[in-house]
């Protein structure tokens, strides 16, 4: 299931590192940050809660980039 | 200006004045301090002073810095910048001499910062605003009122109201009223189109003069507009060869700097040691950090993508919808392009231009030869059932048999009717007459009898020979045309368009074949484009380099099949998609250039000592800005 989500974010690097941090959180199969359209693609795994894992993915981001912001 | 921006601009202009204002204190000042205080109390609270101006402006990008080291990403320009000031003012600390270079560092790399970040978030308002047709609310008739609903609640076969000055909502047929749509923001296409009763609108469309009411005959998740926003807005997350280039560059470029800056710093010095009047590792430490101000690569990695953005938008405003950043650069490749004759050179719109050698009265033969071909979607049997003029009986018809890219067979009351060409024909066992007109022969036969044939000419696009004639001028060197139509027709065409090679009687599947091996060819012939209208050539769309699908709105295979989707049927429009697509990459190319270029030479000026911190920050802010402005050029399409 693809699922897509406005975020907010600076930089083009910074986006890269949101892009890698989604991309590697359980539950993700794959993720696209989209810098220009600022929008996040999240590919999931069969039978995950997506909710569950976008709040997985918005802890990891903002570890990585703290003023980054993704609207579930 | 967003919030983010005007609390940064306030901040650089901040950190700029109290700059100034310390540069202007008298020197005299802080040394009277050590005798009021104490011994180097002057020193001390210049330098304190100084370093509330640098927090001022570089805190964040020391946080990030540090942020990355704790998550183990360590090289990115926040480092870079970090350390190249942390390091200046250190080396000024030392001597209580000059802080005002690493500020000075510190405030154009946040004011070249600002400047991408408004000129990125402009870049995305204008293309936002080019793709503006999303529509706000339906009017839908509620108790007799009209009310403003959102359309995406509106069901299938609601009757909505378009007012004049409003957009179409959702794709629909008029139910009644008469207007003119103006379909600018979707095909490019600025003259209006006039729609009465009857007739399909599409959403996204805006409403010009007359009060329509419309039946919708899509949800608003399925309509043209929501497709089109879907396409445009997602096109960008397929990245190109020269964006997956730079992103690996930089993961390479960034740690090689920081190395490179590192032996900088150290080598020479201690190379000097063992050498009479050796080098100074103050003179080598400042060579360093002006070394890793100079390699910020901030220039490249924001100008390449922003290009394609920009690149992708201005082709969507000129009517030529790109479906990823990597099939712009295909597109600037092609060298051949090959078109499905029927829908894209020719209007795909068949009439009946004459019956002959027939034993029958003619409407006799195209009666039977419409209830034979009643079932079929094909544009030439549709042709033929509009030229019999009334609804075929079906009841009449039995047996229906069609063979593909021949033709029909059925019993028609209780006769065997066939119509089809020649190989249709040779199947029967029946030899045909051939005629001395152009144009497309359906050939017919009774209780396996030849019956005459009936003769269907197709039209050219008017725009046809002029599109041949842009394509050359865009550089393409071979044009080809597939078409499943006689030989005879297809070189009449291709010589009124000025087509290289024409290959005809394809069946479907050929044609996949034919463009299998043109894509076969030895590599220096470049890419290969086919375009098609999406009407049985999705799989030959799919296969070649670039799928070019025209005047697809409403075909999904279409849409779904094609890489690059032209809003209209205009065939001129193929050659302003790959304009467009060349310049982009032509900009791509420029940038990519100038941004490293300008690097190394200042690389290699800083590692000789020729160049100082203040040349390194003003050419990593000025490559910047004007790869950001040339970057933007990729806007316009002519």
């Amino acid at each position: 299931m693809k699922k897509t989500y406005k975020i907010e974010v600076d930089c083009a690097n910074c986006a890269n590192k949101m892009e890698q941090a989604a991309a590697g959180t359980p539950g993700v199969k794959s993720a696209t940050v989209n810098f220009m359209m600022l929008k996040m693609v999240v590919e999931f795994e069969e039978g995950c809660d997506p909710r569950g894992v976008m709040e997985e993915v918005l802890r990891r981001c903002k570890r990585v980039e703290d003023e980054c912001e993704i609207y579930l | 200006m967003t919030r983010k921006q005007k609390a940064m601009l306030r901040r650089i202009a901040a950190a700029a004045v109290l700059l100034v204002v310390l540069q202007l204190l008298p020197q005299g000042l802080f040394r009277g301090l050590d005798g009021l205080l104490f011994d180097g109390a002057g020193r001390l609270v210049r330098l304190a002073l100084y370093l509330v101006d640098y927090l001022v402006i570089g805190h964040d990008i020391l946080r990030k810095a540090w942020k990355g080291i704790c998550n183990r990403q360590v090289f990115d320009e926040n480092f870079l910048m970090a350390v190249a000031t942390v390091g200046a003012l250190a080396l000024g600390a030392a001597q209580d001499g000059d802080y005002l270079e690493a500020i000075a560092v510190m405030l154009f790399y946040q004011i070249g910062e600002w400047f991408q970040s408004y000129a990125v978030g402009k870049s995305r308002r204008n293309i936002s605003q080019l793709m503006d047709i999303r529509p706000d609310y339906a009017n839908v008739e509620r108790d007799g009122q009209l009310v403003q609903a959102d359309p995406e609640e509106v069901a299938v076969g609601t009757v909505i109201v378009v007012r004049p000055g409003e957009k179409v909502p959702l794709d629909g047929v008029v139910v009644s009223g008469a207007s003119t749509l103006n379909t600018a923001a979707l095909t490019g296409e600025s003259l209006p189109r006039e729609v009465s009763a009857g007739e399909e609108v599409i959403s996204g469309c805006i409403n010009l003069s007359g009060l329509l009411h419309v039946r919708t005959t899509r949800e608003f998740g399925q309509s043209t507009v929501s497709k089109i926003l879907d396409l445009v807005e997602n096109a960008t997350s397929r990245k190109s060869k020269s964006e997956d280039f730079i992103a690996k560059f930089a993961r390479v470029y960034t740690p090689l700097v920081c190395y490179s800056a590192l032996a900088l710093a150290i080598v020479p010095p201690l190379v000097g040691l063992f050498l009479p009047g050796g080098a100074s590792w103050q003179v080598w430490l400042y060579r360093a950090l002006t070394f890793l101000v100079a390699s910020c690569p901030c220039a490249l990695v924001i100008s390449i993508p922003l290009t394609f953005f920009a690149g992708i938008g201005g082709a969507s405003k000129a009517g030529v919808l790109v479906k990823g950043s990597n099939y712009l650069e295909t597109l600037s490749q092609v060298r051949t392009v090959v078109f499905d004759k029927t829908g894209t050179l020719t209007q795909g719109v068949f009439e009946v231009s004459g019956i002959h050698h027939s034993p029958l009265e003619d409407a006799q033969l195209l009666e039977y030869a419409a209830l034979a071909e009643s079932g079929s979607s094909h544009p030439i049997s549709k042709s033929i059932v509009r030229a019999y003029g009334r609804q075929p009986d079906r009841s009449r018809v039995g047996d229906v048999q069609e063979v593909s890219g021949e033709g029909v067979i059925a019993v028609v009351d209780g006769r065997q009717v066939a119509a089809g060409n020649q190989r249709l024909m040779a199947r029967l066992g029946v030899v045909p007459v051939p005629c001395s007109h152009v144009g497309t022969l359906i050939h017919m036969a009774l209780d396996g009898e030849y019956a005459g044939h009936i003769l269907i000419a197709d039209v050219q696009k008017p725009e046809a020979g002029q599109a041949m004639e842009d394509l050359r001028r865009a550089g393409v060197q071979e044009t080809v045309m597939l078409t499943g139509d006689t030989q005879q027709v297809a070189q009449q065409v291709a010589e009124a368009l000025g087509i290289d090679q024409v290959y005809s009687q394809l069946l479907p599947g050929d044609k996949v074949k034919r463009v299998e091996e043109l894509l076969e060819r030895p590599a220096p012939s470049g890419k290969v484009a086919f375009v098609g209208d999406g009407i049985n050539d999705a799989p030959v769309l799919a296969r070649a380099d670039v799928g070019i699908a025209m005047g697809a709105m409403g075909s999904d295979a279409a849409i779904e099949a094609a890489d690059v989707v032209l809003m209209d049927d205009d065939p001129r429009k193929v050659a302003t998609a790959i304009r467009a697509s060349r310049k982009c990459l032509g900009i791509v190319r420029q940038n990519i250039a100038l941004a490293i270029g300008v690097k190394v030479l200042c690389l290699v000026l800083v590692a000789l000592g020729w160049a100082d911190m203040w040349l390194a920050i003003f050419a990593d802010v000025g490559v910047m800005v004007l790869a950001v402005l040339n970057a933007i050029r990729a806007l316009r399409v002519e």
